[in-house]
Order: structure tokens, then sequence, then C-alpha cells
């Protein structure tokens, strides 16, 4: 587990609010709540999970209440709001995905891992995540790592390549 | 207008109106839970779903605006299979063990499963549990009942205006929830009980301590703030265990705070004095009443005839009855003394003998919420006035523009257009700069006093809003009552308002803070005001409900006065460790809820009510305490029957307002000068420390809002005295007087100001609230 | 890369290369932009151009089906400030068409959006991408750049006294917010919990400002549509049924992609452009649009066009397009399973029915496929399905009532099996095997 992320100080690094002021200027001046999605997630990048402090930061570093944005990152299912591994795999397991071996992709990892979904192997380095429709259906089984990098096609020897490449 | 069908019933309503409160004008009920008429619309609970003509679906009630000709069926089988499906989802994961929950028997969920639910569930799954939070000391929670219905996420983001609960994760696994690890904080909590539509959140105080049908209810009237908001206090066995607004739209609409709601605990304090006592060779004795009475009538005759009735002085409280005021001055007077006063924190009286009449509000309560310009004067709005801050804070959402001008700049959660910040003696020059400004801006003339004054861009701010409304008004909150230089500012708002065409007036600080010059409970003639009387110390006084250290402007003159006179007689609901060391005889009269009595609020309106339980102990309603030492002191005019007979002669005919009510002020001079360079005390008197009963409610004294007093002061200051926040500062008054205080950073604070609060044990020793002070690292 | 076909390539005419072709020289180089520059240089007014959009009979293309002009025609004019929103939200289970559109083509959607804001005076637009094709975001993001170097975008574009600028928001989890105004809470930096209707978004959308909203798909054949013509648009396609529609087939087929055909095409054609069944084996059903589109039987399918009225007449929904198809080696009931567990998932939480109902229905079906099913359950799941279907602000819990009541009408036998069986009628063995997942000797 990632726990020395716990550790850390809440404040958010001077590129990571350069990267929140450039999602800022995106919406209207009174509006900079419309920004609080991508800055969780450049939080999130930053400190590898969303532990609360993270969150109030945020939030007050665009005017919004804590709660108001502690909502939206519980709400969307890809904010951490727990430490994950160094890489958090999501495998997709909904039917379209299931038709073409998206459950058994999961189970694949899971039996190479040893761990369950919404567990982290004891070195911290993956966490499973079951996930729902990435919209990537005809490169089905699919899996995203660490929410940012789609992988298509995930069969064996695929699987057996990322596990392999995810130092 | 538009014309709709409600059930077969034909009704005009306003454009815009949804069909529940077309079917409420009807006195057709709609089955609810999330909507409420003070919220925002969510549509989420889809209880109140009703048939409208020509929908293929049923339509919330609630959400649904209505059309010319619309035909709503609420009763159709459409609509009753909608709600009964409804009602069915409702309790799926809803515990139903009734008799275990704290809101059972006044629990909307539960009255509306007995009409639309099923007597078993077909649901066999395992039910969902949510864990509880810790909302703090007030409002206690069982999350496992709530229904997502989010009044009180609504009502935190919206009324109190600041969203400290929210509705987390999503779907089944929503729940309502504040940030993590914190409490709800809002002076207005109290009021998510109320708007809980379940037994999710209840009172902490109150909870498991009676059921609703075990309580004996009774109109009652806040006494704390000038406000006046309408109670029902309940009871068991004469034992208040719960009040709940009364709603009066005109007041405090469905609201109260939390201090309204909870301070009734200090009702049942260990510190209730329910036996007369009296000292004697320096021990307190508990006696009977006709010995305390004999002893307080003869002590007080014996101070008049040998020192002349002058020597008397009479301290009162403003959170005590027109009744007890009006008889309590009356018996000074058939004394011989004109030196009786209810204004305790005011240290200004240089504007008395000079007044139109009596000051108050200056419009109606409801009038605020259509004002579209406000400037508030030296207020701890939020804190000292907290429903007067929430109708200005919804005022301003609908774009009104609200300015402050004050020695803090505490968060109102009111979205101001423009304020201006300054220490104490700087406020007059400052507001007198606004008035200019706005003379100006209306091409009126000025107050030829104001002619050398350079108007601040703060000031020019203020103005030009304040030039740019219709309807205006300068609303003088109790840091301007109490300010040295308070009738300078009255008389600034006075023109200000003229220049603008519009309304000034006074935020009252006390349930009778207008009620106290029509009960005639100031000076008059050669008659010492509250702070004279204790300067000059008198032979004797009478107190009646104050603890004038903490209740005074300056609480440790307060104290050596009394401490140094011959004879305290105190009529009080509550005895303390000083009072046994200053007084002579203790009284024990009742508090507001054991006697009946009137309180005139800060707009001039009379409210009277009854004792809503026996007094405790041998407690006796002030008035009859007072009418029988009129007795026994043989003054006439002590006749009286029934508080209904001391308010008539007090108030005259009844009415809804009392006469005599103006602002007007004459010949003041302005006093426009500024202290230089000196440390001044900006000093607030804490929500949960202003009077005797508020500070005796424990769970209150554990909230938030209760935190114990600290030197705060902004960054150069700290930087100035050596000190960071968190260390200890020796802070010192004229002379000798001293305390030590955590420092504290408010960065808000102007420079030169050091803000502690007053009304509290921790502070006395500074002496006056408008001290100025020293500071050093201890 | 999805394999792709086409029959009239339109919208997928720039995918010839792939993520080689998306840039915008490649656009440009292949008529891009010319209908923006067209109708900036013509000063067309914003009547005639709705109007060219209505005779196409372009119709929503992400889900709903609604007449793209006249959604556009219901924004007040007078408004001082609107905007245009674009869902790329794409989430519904068996559509994965615009991540291909935005990744292969991203400047047919800007050109798109940018007509769309002239049409309807909007000076600026947001492009809300689906959380999980972070990818695509970020090309997006790249593509907008282009084209405000190159003047597209920003303000007094080419030259015209048009100023509009466009942005992306990404969404990070959460299918509710491909409902559009589940998706204008979200661009506000809410949880994406839908406002109730009306107002609809033309009068009160994003920021409370008059709004037009539409799909990825439907903004890219806006610059198609003008430079062909409204009614050439049309006539690719059926009356009512304008012009050519991105299908995304997924499933038990051999060449799972998305395929462009014009609308009306009969399904038995587009099961054969994806390459036929995947091992020769038996078409058991289909999905047609999206996973809350109820479920067709495999012969009711196959005698199906692909139009909005053919599918909608068969007694399910065209909706997005995406086709899932499966066959014998299916069990119904752990298919249902698993559309029942996205809802009770994806529910937002907010209104009583679907808060509460969406978890009874996966919570029952989930029982049936544990072996622990009781007669009585498919009337309880109808009934639950009943009082959830047209009582909540969205129509998720409609969303999450078809697959349940379709399958079980449809399938009911093999439900009823499964409960009586307490297990699958298909044999677990050829259901491990039908995924492709392995290989004979393979795990």
């Amino acid at each position: 587990m990632n726990t020395q992320n716990t550790m850390l100080s809440p404040e958010l690094s001077p590129e990571s609010l350069k990267k929140i002021d450039r999602e800022v200027a995106k919406y209207p001046a009174d509006q900079k709540q419309s920004a609080v999605m991508a800055a969780l997630v450049i939080a999130q990048d930053e400190k590898g999970w969303l532990p609360k402090e993270t969150i109030a930061a945020v939030a007050t570093y665009l005017g919004m209440a804590p709660m108001a944005a502690y909502e939206v990152a519980s709400f969307y299912n890809m904010y951490d709001l727990h430490p994950v591994g160094k890489y958090k795999i999501t495998v997709c397991t909904n039917l379209p995905c299931a038709l073409s071996g998206g459950v058994h992709a999961a189970d694949y990892v899971k039996h190479k891992l040893g761990v369950d979904f919404n567990e982290t192997t004891a070195d911290g380095k993956f966490t499973l995540k079951e996930g729902e429709c990435m919209g990537a259906c005809g490169d089905a089984p699919v899996m995203l790592v660490n929410n940012k990098r789609m992988c298509s096609f995930m069969l064996p020897e695929q699987i057996d390549a990322l596990l392999a490449e995810c130092k | 207008m538009v014309e709709i069908e409600i059930d077969g019933k034909t009704l005009q309503v306003e454009d815009g109106s949804t069909v529940i409160e077309a079917a409420h004008k009807l006195g057709t009920y709609i089955p609810h839970f999330c909507y409420h008429k003070k919220l925002s619309i969510a549509a989420n609970c889809r209880m109140c779903l009703v048939q409208v003509e020509k929908a293929p679906k049923p339509m919330p009630a609630c959400a649904t605006t209505v059309t010319n000709g619309m035909k709503v069926f609420t009763h159709s089988d459409l609509a009753v299979k909608a709600q009964k499906a409804v009602m069915e989802f409702l309790l799926i994961n809803h515990p139903l063990d009734c008799p275990i929950c704290d809101q059972g028997g006044e629990c909307q969920l539960q009255d509306l499963a007995v009409g639309y639910g099923e007597s078993a569930s077909k649901y066999e799954e395992e039910k969902r549990v949510v864990p509880d939070k810790d909302l703090g000391p007030l409002v206690a929670t069982d999350m496992t009942r709530c229904i997502n219905c989010t009044r009180c996420v609504r009502f935190t983001a919206e009324i109190a205006g600041f969203q400290e609960l929210g509705q987390s994760y999503r779907g089944e696994r929503a729940e309502v929830m504040p940030f993590i690890g914190k409490t709800v904080d809002t002076e207005l909590s109290g009021n998510i009980i109320d708007l809980c539509p379940v037994g999710a959140l209840t009172s902490k105080p109150f909870r498991f301590s009676a059921r609703t049908w075990e309580l004996s209810r009774r109109k009652s009237v806040s006494p704390h703030d000038g406000l006046g908001s309408n109670l029902i206090v309940q009871t068991k066995h004469d034992k208040v265990l719960r009040v709940l607004p009364l709603e009066n739209e005109d007041i405090n609409e469905c609201w109260l705070s939390d201090k309204e709601r909870f301070s009734y605990q200090g009702l049942g304090s260990a510190d209730r004095l329910t036996k007369p006592m009296v000292k004697q060779g320096g021990e307190w004795k508990e006696v009977d009443w006709n010995v305390a009475l004999d002893y307080a009538a003869h002590a007080l005759r014996d101070v008049a005839t040998t020192h002349g009735g002058a020597a008397i002085g009479g301290l009162l409280s403003p959170h005590s009855t027109v009744e007890e005021l009006y008889l309590a001055q009356k018996l000074l007077r058939g004394l011989g003394s004109d030196s009786v006063d209810f204004r305790l924190r005011q240290s200004d009286f240089s504007a008395d003998g000079k007044r139109a009449g009596i000051p108050s509000l200056g419009m109606k309560i409801a009038d605020i919420s259509g004002l579209d310009r406000v400037l508030v004067v030296g207020s701890f709005l939020r804190k000292d006035h907290p429903l007067i801050a929430q109708r200005l804070r919804q005022s301003a959402k609908k774009g009104a523009q609200v300015c402050i001008l004050h020695s803090a700049n505490d968060e109102l959660l009111i979205n101001l257009t423009a304020r201006a910040v300054a220490a104490p003696s700087q406020l007059p020059a400052l507001l007198a700069q606004v008035v200019k400004a706005v003379c100006a801006l209306k091409g009126a003339s000025a107050d030829a006093a104001l002619s050398a004054l350079t108007v601040s861009a703060e000031a020019q701010a203020i103005a030009q809003s304040l030039a740019s409304g219709s309807n205006t008004a300068v609303l003088l909150g109790n840091f301007a009552q109490q300010h040295p230089q308070a009738a300078t500012l009255q008389a600034l708002a006075g023109q200000l308002a003229k220049a603008l065409g519009g309304k000034f007036g006074f935020l009252g600080e006390a349930a009778n803070s207008v009620g106290g010059y029509v009960a005639k409970a100031v000076p008059s003639g050669s008659g010492l005001n509250a702070a004279a009387m204790l300067k000059d110390s008198r032979q004797a006084y009478v107190v009646l409900g104050a603890e004038p250290e903490l209740d005074c402007a300056d609480g440790a003159l307060a104290l050596a006065a009394l401490k140094k006179s011959a004879v305290t007689v105190v009529l009080t609901p509550f005895k303390s460790p000083a009072m046994l060391d200053y007084a002579a005889v203790l009284l024990p009269v009742a508090p507001f809820s054991e006697t009946s009595g009137s309180f005139v609020n800060t707009e001039g309106r009379v409210q009277s009510f009854y004792a809503a339980a026996k007094p405790l102990g041998e407690a006796r309603p002030g008035w009859k305490v007072l009418r029988v030492l009129g007795n026994l002191l043989a003054i006439n005019g002590f006749e009286f029957n029934s508080s209904e007979d001391v308010r008539s002669e007090a108030l005259g005919a009844q009415a809804e307002f009392v006469s005599g009510l103006d602002n007007g002020l004459e010949g003041v001079r302005l006093d426009l000068s500024a202290a230089g360079g000196a440390v001044e005390r900006v000093a607030d008197v804490p929500i949960h420390f202003a009077d005797a009963l508020v500070r005796r409610a424990p769970a209150l004294q554990k909230a938030a809002d209760s935190a114990v007093p600290t030197a705060r002061m902004n960054s150069a200051m700290l930087k100035k005295f050596g000190l960071d926040a968190g260390q200890l500062a020796k802070v010192g008054a004229g002379g000798t007087a001293k305390a030590n205080l955590v420092a504290q950073l408010d960065a808000g604070l102007p420079d030169g100001v050091v803000r502690i609060s007053a009304a509290h044990a921790t502070t006395l020793a500074l002496g006056p609230m408008s001290a100025v002070l020293s500071v050093e690292k201890a | 890369m999805a394999l792709i076909d086409t029959i009239n390539p339109l919208l997928t005419t720039g995918w010839a290369k792939g993520d080689a072709g998306w840039s915008l020289k490649d656009y440009e180089a292949r008529g891009g932009y010319k209908q923006l520059r067209r109708v900036l240089e013509s000063k067309m007014s914003q009547d005639d151009l709705i109007a060219e959009v209505k005779k196409s009979v372009l119709r929503g293309r992400g889900g709903a089906g609604f007449p793209t002009g006249l959604k556009w025609s219901f924004m007040p004019k007078a408004a001082p400030v609107k905007y245009v929103v674009c869902n790329t939200d794409e989430g519904e289970p068996g559509t994965f068409k615009d991540r291909d559109l935005m990744r292969f083509d991203p400047h047919s959607v800007i050109e798109g959006m940018i007509i769309a804001g002239y049409a309807v005076g909007a000076k600026a637009g947001y492009n809300y991408i689906h959380g999980e094709i972070f990818e695509t975001y970020q090309r997006f993001e790249e593509a907008l750049d282009q084209a405000r170097a190159a003047g597209y975008l920003g303000d007094n574009i080419l030259g015209s006294g048009f100023s509009f600028d466009l942005f992306a928001h990404h969404g990070w989890g959460a299918y509710i917010c491909g409902e559009e105004t589940g998706l204008l809470e979200s661009i506000e930096g809410k949880k994406g919990q839908p406002r109730f209707k009306p107002p609809f978004p033309a009068n009160f959308g994003l920021y409370g400002k008059p709004t037009t909203i539409n799909n990825t798909e439907t903004f890219a054949a806006i610059p198609f549509i003008l430079g062909m013509g409204g009614e050439a648009y049309l006539n690719l396609g059926k009356p009512n049924n304008g012009g050519t529609k991105l299908f995304s087939v997924s499933g038990h087929v051999n060449r799972p992609g998305n395929f462009e055909v014009p609308m009306g095409t009969p399904f038995a054609k587009l099961l054969e452009m994806a390459g036929g069944m995947r091992g020769g084996r038996k078409l058991k059903a289909v999905i047609p649009g999206g996973s809350s589109a109820p479920v067709l039987p495999g012969d009711v399918i196959m005698d199906c066009t692909m139009d909005y009225d053919s599918i909608a007449k068969a007694g399910s929904m065209l909706g997005s397009g995406a086709v899932i198809v499966m066959d014998e080696t299916v069990c119904m009931v752990k298919a249902l399973e698993r559309l029942s567990y996205f809802y009770y998932e994806e529910s937002c939480g907010q209104c009583t029915p679907c808060r509460e109902g969406s978890g009874w229905l996966y919570r029952v079906v989930h029982r049936i496929e544990h072996g622990e099913g009781r007669p009585e359950d498919l009337d309880l799941l109808n009934r639950v399905t009943d009082n959830m279907m047209g009582k909540t602000i969205c129509a998720l819990a409609d969303a999450a009532a078809f697959p349940v009541r379709s399958f079980i009408k449809h399938f009911q036998g093999e439900f009823e099996y499964h409960i009586e069986n307490k297990k699958c009628l298909v044999d677990p063995e050829v259901q491990r095997m039908g995924s492709g997942f392995f290989k004979a000797g393979n795990v």
C-alpha cells in the first residue's frame, strides 16, 4: 500500500496548480467549480489518491465547500478515496466485454496477481478494480491502467505482457 | 393567473406556481418528503406523483408548473398506484422498528406509510445499513433511517449559506454526511432536525427523553435576541424537554437559531435558584419567601432613608419581560431613584434626551426581505442576529446588494457587494465618508462636519451600491449600539437614510431592547444610566435577571461596584458564585418558560406568552415578586392581579405594535475623532455567552460557537507583538487588569485592533468592551 | 483500432488512415472546415442553416433520435449567453462509435460544433468526453489547439466577426452523465444528477443559460450535411430516418467494430459486415440499441432493418446504434445479471424508485443466477420494474427495467429453468468457451 502518501502535505505542487489554472480558464470567471473534476484528477495524479485534506485543498482553491468537492470525488468512480497500488488495473466486466471474455480476463488477472477486486498486492504494486463500460466494447476485453491508458483485446498473452511491463 | 382543476375543484393560482402549491391553497394534501417550501425543488423522493391530464406518466406535484386549464388528479388510480409504488421503495431499506425510533409518533414516513404502505414487504433481501455521523453536540444521527430526501443538504447550502452536508457516493450507496471528520457548525443547525422527515436526524439533547404524545405544548417567545422568534415549548411533568419553532412568516419564518432552540437546557441547570436566600453574618441561608422579601424591602428602605433614593441603582436585564421591567422601574422610582437602566452593554448615552422616540428597527422585520440595498453597520450579524442574516442571505441571492461596515470581517455567508473594515475608533469617520459620498451621488448637501473628510475607495463602493437602489436601509448592529460613539453612528445612519430616501434602524440586541424603553426602564431626570451608576457606585442595587459582570459593558467595573455596595438585591433564576459574593438577597424568579409576560421585539411588535411550566422549586414569576416588594414598601400603584394588568399599565391599550417608535435624533454633535496609535479592543458577545440562560445550556456550550475566547489579530499585529498564532499572549487593559489568552490569527481584522470576546469569565478582567489594550508575549 | 466497414462512407471517410489521419492538415486535405468557411463567408442566415439541417431529418445520434434541426430551433434568439454542448460521454454498454469518431476525425466534431454555435447564436461550447477514454480527450485537446491556431476557433473566426470558443471537459466514471442534464451538472462541477425537466436545456441549460446538447456523431454529421445538402443526406437513408448511421457491433461476431451504413440497412447485412457469427454459432439474441434497449430474439432481429422506426416496431429501440450480439453460448440469466448490476452501480441515487429499485432488481436476478431463485421471483421482477418505470427524473430507471422485462419476456423458459433447477440451461463449459478468451489448452 502506498501508505507514505498519507504523510504528504495536502498542498498541491505548483505544477499541479498550474494545470488546474489551465482548466479553470476554460469556464466563465464565476464558474471555477466547473474545474473541480479535472482538478481532482490532477490532484489524484500527484498524490496517488485523494486524501480528504487534498480534496479540501482543491475545494478551497476553487472557492467551493469541501463537502461539495467530496460529493464529486465520491460520485465519480475513478477517483480513489483510498490508497491504491502503483498500477491500478480496471477491468471492464460489462456485458459486451463479458461476451468476449471480460470476466475471464478479470479472473485471469486475479489469478496472476493473487488479489480480488478492490485489493492491492502485498508489494503495493497492483490494485485491481472492476470497471463499468469504458466505451470501447469493440476492443473487448478492455482494461484501464491508472485511469488514463486503455488496453485493448486483452487475451492471456496481452495480459501477461502488460503485467510484465508494469515495473 | 391561471385556472387549474385539482380533483374536480377549480381555482386560480399565480403563474409559475407548482401543482403542490396550488393543491395546498385548496387544502388538498399531496404526500411528499423532499419538497419544502423554503428549499429548492429536488423532486427526488417521488412521493408527490400525481396524474396530470394528457401526461402519459405521473408527474411530481412539487416540480410541475401549472398551466392554464391543467387538470390534476391526486387520488386517481394512476396517482395512488405511483404513490404506493414509491412508498414501497422507500420502505424496503428503511428499518421498520418505529417503536425504538426517536422519531416515532412524529414521523412523516410513518404517517404516510399508514396510508400508502402495504402491511408486509415483498423485499426479502438484506437491508442497507448506513454508518452514523457525528454532527456535533446538537444533532443526533441514525443514518440507516435516511431516505435521501436531501432536505438537510439543501438547508445547509441554501438557508445556512454553506454546504456542510452533502449526499456522497451514488445509487443505493448514497449517503448524507458532513465532510469527513467535520461536524455541522452552523448556528442554524437544529433546523435540519425539523426538516428531516424521518428519524435520521434527531435532537441530541432531547433524544429518547419522551414521546411526542407525552408532551404538553405551549406557544412562547424566544427570550434571546431582538427578533422574538415564536416558539412551541414542550414540557413533560413541568420540565421543558424541547423547543420547536412556531412558524411566523413575519418573524422567524419556520426557523430557529440553535441558541433559541437549545437554550432550554439551561432551564434545568444546577445553578437554578429554587429558594429565596439571604446573607446573614456572611453566611447564606435559604429562607421563606416572606423572610426574604421582608429583608429585601427593609434593606432597600433603609438605604433610601439613610442615603436618599438616588443611592439605589437598578440594573435590569433586557431579556426580562416588559412586565418585570415595568414593575422594577416603578419600584425603584417609588423608592426615589431614577437610576434604572436595561441597556447594560451600552457605553455612549449621549443620545439620551435627544431622541424623538423609542429606537427600533425602523421597519417591519419582513420588510428586510424586500430591501434592494442594505448597509449593516457594526454588527457580528450572523451570530448576533442569525435569522436576520438568513433573510439578507436570501435577499442577496435574489439580487439585493448587501454591504457591511464593521471592525471585523467575519464570514457572513452572504454574497456581499462591498465591505469596509476599520478599527472601532475609525468607524464613525468611515460611515461619515459613506454619507458624504452618497450625498455627492444624490446631489444632496452633506453635513458641514463632513467637509474635511476624504472618501476612501471602500466607502465610495458602499455609497455607490446604496445610491443605486430604490428601497434601502441602514441597520445598526449590536457593536454599533455598544460603540463609544454610538450616538454619532446613529446620527450618521439617519443622515445616510435621509440622503437615500431610505430607512434606518437598530437590530435589537435582546428580547426587550425595544420593550425596555416602552417599560420606562431607562433613567430620567437626574437618574444615572447603566454605565454611570457603576462608575459612580451606589449604596444599593436592584439587579433583575442580569449577571452584571458578564452582561455589562464593563464587567470588571460592575463587579467592583456591586461588591462595594451595602445592599444588592438580585432577582434571578440562577445563582452564581459572583452573586453569592456581592448580593445580600437572592430572590428566585421564574425564567421566561415559567412566567407569563411580554416581549416587544426589535420591530416594536408586542408578543405576550403564558408560562409553559410551573416555576421550579419556590421560584415565582418576577412580576409577582416585584408586586409584593412594592406592596411591602408601601409604594402606590402596585395593586396588580395578573401580568395582564401589569401589561395594560405598561403598554396601554392592547395593540400589535407599540406606539412612539422613532429613530430621530436632534442635537447630537458628530464626534468623528479617532484614537491614534493605541491598540483597540474589538469585543463581540459570542452567541452562546450572551445571556444568563444560554450560558447554562450544556449542549450549546459544547458547540463550535462556544469556544473559549482568544486574542485575535491580523498577521501584522501578531508580528508587532512578536507572537505566533497559538502562543499565549498577556493582554492588559488600563493598569493592572490583565488576562492570558491564546493568540489567534484573524486575517480579516484591521490593523490596530485585537479582538477579544466579552461576556466570558476569562476576559472579564479586561474591563470595558472598548478598552485600549496592551499586548505582549506571555 | 476498431474494424470499420462502410456503405457510402460519410462520417468514416476520414478514418481510413486511422490514428495517422486525424490532424488538422489531414482534415483540411479532405475538405474539412470548408463548410464552416462557406457558412461564414456567405453570411448564411441562422434560419437558413437550421432549415438545411431540418431538411436532412438528421435525428439525434445519442439514443433518443430527436430531430436535430428542430432542437436547434428551440433556442431563444434573444438570449445574450448561450452554449453548445457535445455529449461524448459514451458509456452505454455496447456503444463505442464516438470514441472512434473523436480519435480518427476530431475536427469534424469541432467543425460541426462551431457551425451549431453559429446557428444557435452561442459563443462558447463544451465537449464532455467520457472519462475512461482519456487518451481521446487529450487528442481532442490537441485538435482544439490546432483549430484555435488556424483561426477556426476564438475571436473573429476567419475574419467573419463571429466568435466561438470550444473546450473539452472530461468525465471520471459516471454513466449517468450521458443523460444531458446530468452532463450539464457535471460540467458545472457537481455530481451528475439529472435535473427535472421542464425547463429543458434550450431554456435553462449550462449555468442556467440556453443550451443545445447533441451527440458527437450528430455534430460530426453537420459538415457533411451542409456539403451534400440536407435533401441528399436524407435520401441516403429512409424517410424520417435521414442519412447514414454508425453502428457499433460487439459480442459474438467475428469482426466487432463500427460500421457506417445508411439508415434502413437490414440487420442481416450489418451482421454480415461484422463477419457473421463467431465460430459460425447460432444467433440467440441481439440488443439493438445499447444495453438499455429491450433485447430481441435472434429470429425477430433478423427481420428488422436498422432504423428508428423498424426497431421500434419490433419492440425495442435503435438507441445509440450499439448492437450487442449474443449466440447460443450465452446464459440469459447471467447476461441480465450483468446488466442489472450495471444499472444498480450507475444509478445516481437521486430518485427513490431508481435508487431502491435498481438494487432490488439486481439482488433478485443475482439470486436466480446463483440458484436461489423462487417461483414468484419473475412476477416480483415484473412488478418492481413496473413500479420503477416512468416515475423518476431521468430514464435510468426505465433503462434498468427494460432489460429485465424483455429478457424475461423473450426468455422466460430459461429463467424458469434456472429457478427450478438452480443452474444454467446453457452448460457452464459451453459458456466458458463462448467468450473466446480461452483457447484450447490455455489456462
